[in-house]
């Protein structure tokens, strides 16, 4: 793998996430190397905003987006000038990637159109690749996303297509694929990742894995359930700490070219030290600052971590 | 001096050592006045909670 850059099958990735807790520190270390020779020490910083909050009509098990559930969370609107404003931010922290983000099924017209003028606003005042998540979309759309500039799309197949029922029934992952398929073929980046600790079995873990590796997302971001009040997960249990090491060990073995991201959740399962074991484990991509709809650390933090780690965060023109 | 009559976490009366915790990494979402649920932006460094009655919070 370290020579070829070919990825783990189901099976050895399976043997990767059942490793008695003694190995962990080998297969992360591992994982590190594979990082390290594919894609190199640089890590990739992004910024993500909720442009529309709340008010979903699905019904992902998860989120406490959804309006299904008895959830806290009020459907909210991001104008303009404060989209802009947070895309500054998110620049001002070295990050080359901003995503811009809707809690919906699809996009309609009055969410195309504020992306559009989004999309736009953000582009005349910051240097920052954006990108998307608007759940599912028609091939119109795909080409208006592409026609706007919006570079990487993101688009969550969340959990192994065998356990994705027990998690949402208003919409397949059939049709998750089917739109991340446009995605691919539009020359869009392809950004699909999703949860750990939903209630899959560790053998749906590496066939998740193995899915996404047949994908070959440019990107995989990786989240741990943070149960969220009033969700049908609420109260489920976070992720095992040495899961989660694991899982990024095995994850990074499926995927050994991937931008492999710690998305959400990282902090709760892992705390601050879990930052590091996964920077250290195969890791090369971090969301900095807030979430859509809950906090992580303060930015400073990752960032002073990268320098302690020796790991440059890779420039805008890196990837353009 | 302001009272703080509902969990900002949970919107029950009182406090609450686990919502306490859990608000280091979560926004408020019920106003601790009116118990109402609060319109809450996130953005990449911080975050505004406004209830229409007693105004916005920020973060
Ligand atoms: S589609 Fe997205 S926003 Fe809507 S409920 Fe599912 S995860 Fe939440
Ligand atoms: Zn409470
Ligand atoms: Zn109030």
């Amino acid at each position: 793998m370290l020579e070829q850059g070919v990825g783990l099958d189901e099976a050895g990735i399976l043997q990767v996430l059942r490793l008695p807790d003694d190995e962990i520190p080998a297969a992360l270390q591992l994982a590190h190397e594979v990082r390290m020779r594919w894609c190199g020490p640089e890590v990739e910083v992004e910024g993500i905003v909720s442009l529309k909050t709340g008010g979903c009509p699905e019904d992902c098990h998860f989120c406490s987006q959804s309006g299904l559930f008895s959830s806290p969370v009020r459907s909210v609107w991001l104008d303009i000038p404060s989209l802009v404003e947070a895309a500054k931010q998110t620049a001002a922290t070295g990050a080359s990637e901003f995503c811009i983000v809707a809690a919906v099924r699809g996009p309609d017209d009055k969410l195309m159109k504020q992306m559009r003028d989004g999309v736009a606003a953000i582009k005349a005042a910051v240097d920052i690749n954006v990108a998307a998540s608007l759940g599912m979309l028609t091939q119109q759309q795909v080409d208006q996303l592409v026609e706007m500039g919006v570079h990487r799309y993101n688009h969550n197949l969340e959990t192994a297509q065998s356990f994705f029922p027990n998690v949402v029934t208003t919409h397949t992952w059939e049709e998750r694929w089917s739109t991340l398929k446009m995605v691919r073929e539009s020359g869009m980046e392809v950004c699909c990742g999703g949860i750990l600790g939903l209630g899959e079995t560790v053998e749906q873990r590496a066939e998740f894995a193995a899915q996404l590796a047949e994908l070959q997302p440019h990107e995989v971001p990786l989240n741990f359930l943070n149960p969220r009040p009033g969700t049908p997960l609420g109260d489920r249990p976070i992720v095992d700490p040495k899961d989660a090491l694991r899982a990024i060990a095995a994850f990074r073995l499926a995927l050994p070219r991937t931008i492999l991201r710690y998305a959400g959740g990282r902090e709760i399962t892992l705390g601050d030290l879990g930052t590091r074991d996964g920077l250290l484990g195969g890791i090369n991509a971090v969301i900095v600052g807030n979430y859509l709809t809950t906090l992580g650390r303060p930015a400073t933090q990752d960032l002073e971590l990268l320098q302690e780690l020796k790991m440059p965060v890779k420039a805008l023109s890196a990837t353009l | 001096m302001t009272v703080m009559v509902y969990c900002e976490r949970c919107g029950e009366p009182g406090r609450h050592d686990e919502c306490e915790r859990a608000r280091a990494l979560e926004p408020p979402r019920f106003c601790a006045k009116c118990r109402r649920r609060m319109k809450v932006q996130v953005v990449p460094a911080g975050w505004t909670a406004t209830c229409v009655e007693h105004g916005t919070m920020h973060g």
